[in-house]
């Protein structure tokens, strides 16, 4: 996966995504401000998974115990399908699947994509910073 | 005569009781419920009916119908 862009490298592992892991539906990666970084589905309807992904997040995080540690991620089974999210510090993915999917899978194909996604952002050069000399050591 | 429908009955009964496993056990797999995994490798089980599992449940419909609209 070579992609310079953050955009285009989030498009690129999602499509590895749905490639290797059949059991996802359709998968959103957003921040915990809820801004989309890619998705699976259209920009409108990608806004409103991250939006109620999110808000999925901080039911769950508030149905801990107090004092509990972090959530990283979780699974929801309901009757006509399942929803995963897990998170990679400010980075989430959600992801849908049908009824009755090997959670583990799921969740191991989820953080790859995370952790690649990652490692992209690392491995991206950071831009050189120019120092430009002071006026004062030409006149010296 | 009497071996013959204790082997039925007892038949019957352990027959009864598989069935029942069977079912216990797919109406389990079938109840909404939220797992949450922790930091600490805890794990969190909400199931619905529970304080707290409502609300995870409905933002996680939300989710599956947005996914699915």
């Amino acid at each position: 996966m070579v992609a310079s862009d953050p955009m285009a490298a989030t498009a690129q592992a999602l499509a590895d995504l749905t490639e290797i892991s059949t059991q996802v539906e359709a998968a959103v990666v957003f921040d915990r401000e809820g801004t989309v970084l890619g998705s699976t589905l259209d920009d409108e309807r990608a806004g409103r998974l991250a939006g109620s992904a999110l808000e999925l997040v901080r039911a769950a995080e508030e149905a801990r115990p107090e004092g509990a540690e972090v959530l990283v991620q979780l699974d929801v089974a309901l009757g006509d399908g399942s929803v995963f999210v897990a998170a990679d510090g400010d980075r989430l993915i959600a992801a849908t699947t049908a009824p009755e999917p090997t959670v583990g899978l799921v969740f191991y194909d989820l953080k790859s994509c995370l952790r690649g996604l990652a490692e992209e952002t690392e491995a991206k050069p950071k831009p050189r910073r120019r120092t430009t000399q002071k006026k004062d050591d030409e006149g010296a | 005569m009497k071996g013959r429908s204790f082997l039925t009955g007892f038949l019957l009964a352990a027959g009864s009781a598989v069935a029942a496993i069977v079912f216990r056990r797919r109406a389990a797999r079938r109840r909404e419920r939220a797992e949450l995994y922790l930091a600490d490798g805890s794990l969190l089980s909400l199931v619905d009916g529970e304080p707290g599992a409502e609300r995870v449940l409905l933002h996680a419909r939300e989710v599956l119908t947005t996914a699915r609209s």
